[in-house]
């Protein structure tokens, strides 16, 4: 093995020279310009995503442990894509906030490790690595909810994220080691070869399963999320529904879909029944909630029971819409929290009564958050409505008729819920609207990225078939 | 660039420069030509058709045809055939007409117009595609700008009546969805691929079990924004609460999107579902034409007495659709124009009747005939026309209907004929109703007397609208020949 085959890992080696320059600069950098680090930190990452779209040679690393194709490396930067949006959304919020605290770099090498993580996770060939990137993903996110340090609200969701995801990954890795028990191995390739339907494969398996759909929020797994999402600071709360969803949901399609085929009679009703279960309790805990941050989590929540009818599926056409539909997720949910985000850096406010009349002080925003809702709602011409209509049609395309009806009974049910948000800004009148503001660069620049992502992902059919093509070699 | 994708392309451009706009009067004037331009495209298209038929025997002119989504074999693609030439006129007729009315928008010009032009999008797009896919996406794109209009402008419960109205209907899209995706999967049933183009499907022979799976999801998910009986709800509560121009487009063009759906997808893809299923539906509509007129006899608001006569007329649209036969379709078809600009009009005349008295209750209104004459005028001139005096498009197509649906000899059918017949009655007695009371008679206050003149946009929208009940009634022969000729198709599918 020489030296070039680490060009493989050139996602992860790079994000890892990113952590280490930054921890430097830290120290470099004098009291006065500490808020440098921000630009900085956004400057690197941007180049990172940039160099994560050059072409590149695929294979395994490390006698199989590490494993990249095409379809991963497009995730990955899929994801990359995601956390520079991210970081453009929070940078105001972290000059003016937390870099005061001198956490400013904290905060990057936390959410830097954590997509490490999810790299790591992503690429994994054998249940190990899935398990160090799992835990790695998950436990600087955990810190990461605690940081705003000021608030008590911020620190319980870090208790309780990370109480709850030590349990899940408890859980997860309770069931990996039935899974070694019944075949003997912890690769990937070995066990697609020896798994078989036996009760022991199945409750290792289910096990497993949990360990995963805790990070989905799938229902009945999904308790910790609005919780969580209320406490921790907006960026990570963001981070939380789309990033660390989208990374969990691609693993676990690698793993259904390649390793656990074999148990495919097994887990086709396990996720038949979990997408029913899931986007009902999603859509309908999210008409109620007030709270801006609690809606969304709810609605993601009911997002990963859509994601889920692409799942059952279990084929190309299945990864293909998957994979798209969390593109298209990203962009609206990043959207949505982003105004959400830039709200209450301006006001402090955060419930959706706040906003009523808002559309008559800040129409761009109005119309920024109006897109992402229709886009989540799956409403055409917007991206959403591809995205959950090829879901759809791959669910469809195996008979699954009935759950399609479900789905779409789930959609008018979502689409109540959204036009609250778009009837408190458009519809109402009030007095105590909030005032018009102005946002910084970085803000107004991660907004108007995703409003264009939103706008064109849909419409632009190459980036499917794209996809689609990607999806051919899944793992 | 092909005629078809003009009707798209030249809205957009509208609300491109819709959005530089700073203020009403250049909003309205921006409005004004772009639907101008649209009026003389769809004249234009006329003739075209005219010139184009009688050299070109396909189903569909002017098509082309662009890839989409390979993949899933989804295809931009746009053809005419005489059915869409007229529903496009009158389209575009209608939204010009809209513009006038709406000259005096104050609150927030420039988003009005864009949302009432985004929804002329969605209905133009629509009538001209032939692929499913394409056809849902405008059919939701026509129905979502609806709740920013109501809710925004409207009156009345606003907020209420906009999402009863957006969900209703979304949630009718929402199944459509499944029947859709149903009839894709047995696209390929005689070993082709799989497609969403209309045409390619009315080739297959879709095996009858899915056939009578998806029929009742596809008519259901069109009807319901043509107000099918039990689903009828949100369209009096909408209307109402809706400003004059969308109650004239919805009323006018977006439930005839129902109508014709039902009859391009639910009927020519699943013929024989439409056989099986057809004496639910032919249930149901006969329903809704019996509710709608005894509703409408009930109810002292203009624009409820409206809406219900909405349903019973779009009922009749419905029952003729599934007489399946080519008189009472040419007649549906017909129907579906003249109730298209008799609707539009009677909501243009409520509007400003309630702009100037300030109330839409007839218990309150008397005596207009002689403040406001030439308003009155036409309020009668257009319930004649609704409740079908020959001269006026109404009678043209309730005769076209009615001889069809008697060439029916089934027994069922004859009582659910005699049925509709008969409400043509119940039709006179409402429309009489209100003109009796709030034309004729006392003035009942005094402040009636100092009435605003009509003004010259006014007069223009409503004259718009005026023509064309008069030209179809005087002249329906081109139109039903028109009409005719592209009913072949349909027949054949049956056969």
């Amino acid at each position: 093995m020489d030296l070039s085959n680490f060009l493989l890992m050139r996602h992860e080696v790079l994000l890892l020279v990113i952590i280490l320059l930054l921890i430097i600069a830290e120290v470099f950098l004098s009291q006065s310009k500490k808020s440098s680090i921000v630009h900085l930190a956004i400057f690197l990452f941007g180049i990172h995503t940039i160099i994560g779209f050059l072409s590149i040679d695929y294979g395994s690393l490390f006698g199989g442990m590490f494993h990249t194709n095409a379809l991963i490396q497009f995730f990955k930067n899929i994801l990359n894509l995601g956390v520079f949006i991210l970081l453009l959304q929070s940078g105001d919020w972290l000059q003016e906030k937390i870099v005061e605290q001198y956490r400013g770099t904290e905060f990057f090498v936390l959410l830097f490790s954590s997509l490490l993580g999810m790299y790591f996770m992503i690429s994994a060939g054998d249940f190990l690595m899935f398990y160090l990137g799992l835990e790695l993903s998950t436990l600087p996110v955990a810190a990461l909810a605690a940081l705003e340090t000021t608030k008590r609200i911020s620190s319980e969701a870090g208790i309780k994220l990370i109480l709850s995801a030590a349990l899940a990954s408890g859980t997860s890795l309770f069931g990996i080691s039935m899974l070694y028990a019944t075949s003997g191995s912890i690769y990937f390739n070995d066990i697609i070869e020896v798994i078989t339907l036996s009760n022991l494969t199945i409750l290792g398996f289910i096990l497993f399963f949990a360990g995963l759909a805790f990070k989905i929020s799938l229902v009945p797994f999904h308790f910790w999320t609005a919780d969580v999402y209320e406490g921790a600071p907006i960026s990570i709360a963001s981070y939380l529904s789309v990033i660390s969803k989208g990374a969990a949901i691609f693993i676990l399609m690698i793993l259904l879909f390649a390793v656990a085929k074999p148990l495919m009679p097994v887990w086709e009703n396990m996720v038949y029944g979990i997408a029913i279960l899931t986007m009902f309790i999603g859509n309908l805990f999210a008409l109620r909630q007030q709270n801006m941050k609690r809606f969304l989590a709810f609605s993601s929540i009911a997002q990963a029971g859509f994601i889920l009818l692409g799942l059952i599926i279990g084929n190309q056409l299945g990864t293909a819409t998957i994979v798209y539909f969390v593109l298209i997720y990203i962009f609206s949910n990043l959207a949505a929290f982003g105004v959400v985000q830039a709200i209450s850096l301006q006001t402090g406010k955060e419930n959706m009564k706040d906003y009523e009349g808002l559309y008559r002080t800040n129409p761009n925003v109005s119309l920024v958050m109006m897109l992402a809702l229709f886009s989540l709602a799956g409403i055409p011409p917007v991206a959403g409505f591809f995205g959950k209509f090829f879901l759809f049609t791959a669910a469809a395309s195996e008979g699954y008729y009935l759950l399609v009806f479900i789905a779409v009974v789930n959609v008018t049910i979502s689409l109540y819920y959204y036009l609250l948000v778009v009837r408190a800004m458009f519809l109402r009148k009030s007095d105590n609207a909030i005032p018009h503001f102005k946002s910084k660069i970085y803000m107004r620049l991660g907004l108007l990225i995703t409003a264009i992502g939103i706008l064109v992902l849909g419409i632009y059919s190459p980036l499917y078939e794209y996809i689609y093509e990607l999806s051919k070699t899944l793992y | 660039m092909d005629i078809l994708s003009l009707f798209i392309i030249v809205p957009l451009l509208t609300i491109a420069v819709l959005v530089f706009t700073k203020s009403l009067k250049q909003a309205r004037v921006v409005s004004m030509i772009g639907s101008f331009i649209q009026l003389g495209m769809a004249i234009n298209l006329v003739f075209a058709y005219l010139k184009e038929r009688a050299i070109n025997q396909d189903i569909m002119v002017f098509t082309r045809d662009l890839v989409w989504f390979e993949q899933f074999n989804i295809h931009y693609s746009v053809g005419v055939d005489g059915i869409s030439v007229a529903l496009l006129l009158l389209t575009s007729i209608v939204v010009l007409a809209g513009v006038f009315i709406s000259w005096k928008m104050y609150d927030l010009p420039k988003e009005f117009f864009i949302s009432l032009i985004v929804l002329s999008i969605g209905v133009y797009g629509f009538f001209i595609t032939i692929d499913l896919f394409t056809m849902f996406v405008f059919f939701e794109i026509a129905v979502i700008p609806m709740y920013l209009l109501i809710g925004i402008w409207g009156s009345g419960p606003k907020e209420y009546s906009a999402m009863k109205l957006t969900l209703m209907l979304m949630g009718a899209s929402a199944v459509l969805l499944v029947g859709i995706l149903g009839i894709y999967y047995n696209s390929d049933a005689d070993g082709g691929v799989l497609t969403f183009n209309i045409l390619e499907i009315a080739k297959v022979n879709i095996p009858f079990e899915a056939q009578k799976l998806f029929f009742p999801l596809t008519f259901i998910g069109f009807a319901v924004i043509s107000a099918l009986f039990p689903f009828h709800t949100w369209s009096p509560d909408g209307h109402a609460s809706a400003p004059t121009a969308v109650s004239m487009l919805h009323a006018g063009v977006l439930m005839k999107l129902g109508g014709y759906g039902v009859f391009r997808v639910a009927m020519y893809l699943l013929p024989e579902g439409a056989m099986d299923w057809s004496w639910v539906f032919i249930l149901l509509s006969v329903i809704g034409v019996v509710y709608g007129a005894f509703s409408a006899i009930k109810q002292t608001d203009l624009k409820y007495i409206n809406a219900y006569s909405s349903v019973s007329h779009l009922g009749l649209v419905l029952f003729a659709l599934l007489m399946l036969n080519k008189t009472a379709w040419n007649g549906a078809i017909i129907q579906s124009l003249s109730h298209g600009f008799m609707t539009a009009l009677f909501f243009a005349l409520i509007g400003m009747i309630y702009e100037r008295t300030h109330t839409r209750d007839i218990r309150k209104l008397g005596g207009l005939l002689k403040v406001i004459p030439f308003i009155s005028v036409i309020y009668v001139i257009a319930g004649l026309a609704s409740l079908g005096l020959p001269g006026f498009s109404g009678f043209v197509a309730e005769m076209n209907i009615f001889v069809g649906a008697f060439q029916n000899d089934d027994i069922f059918i004859r009582v659910a004929t005699i049925l509709s017949v008969s409400v043509i009655v119940i039709t006179a007695v409402y429309i009489l109703r209100v003109v009796g009371i709030m034309l004729m008679g006392p003035i009942r206050n005094d402040s009636y007397l100092k009435l605003e003149r009509v003004t010259w946009f006014e007069k223009s929208g409503i004259l718009l609208l005026l023509i064309p009940i008069v030209g179809i009634g005087v002249a329906p022969l081109w139109l039903s020949d028109m009409i005719l000729e592209s009913l072949q198709p349909f027949i054949q599918g049956l056969l």
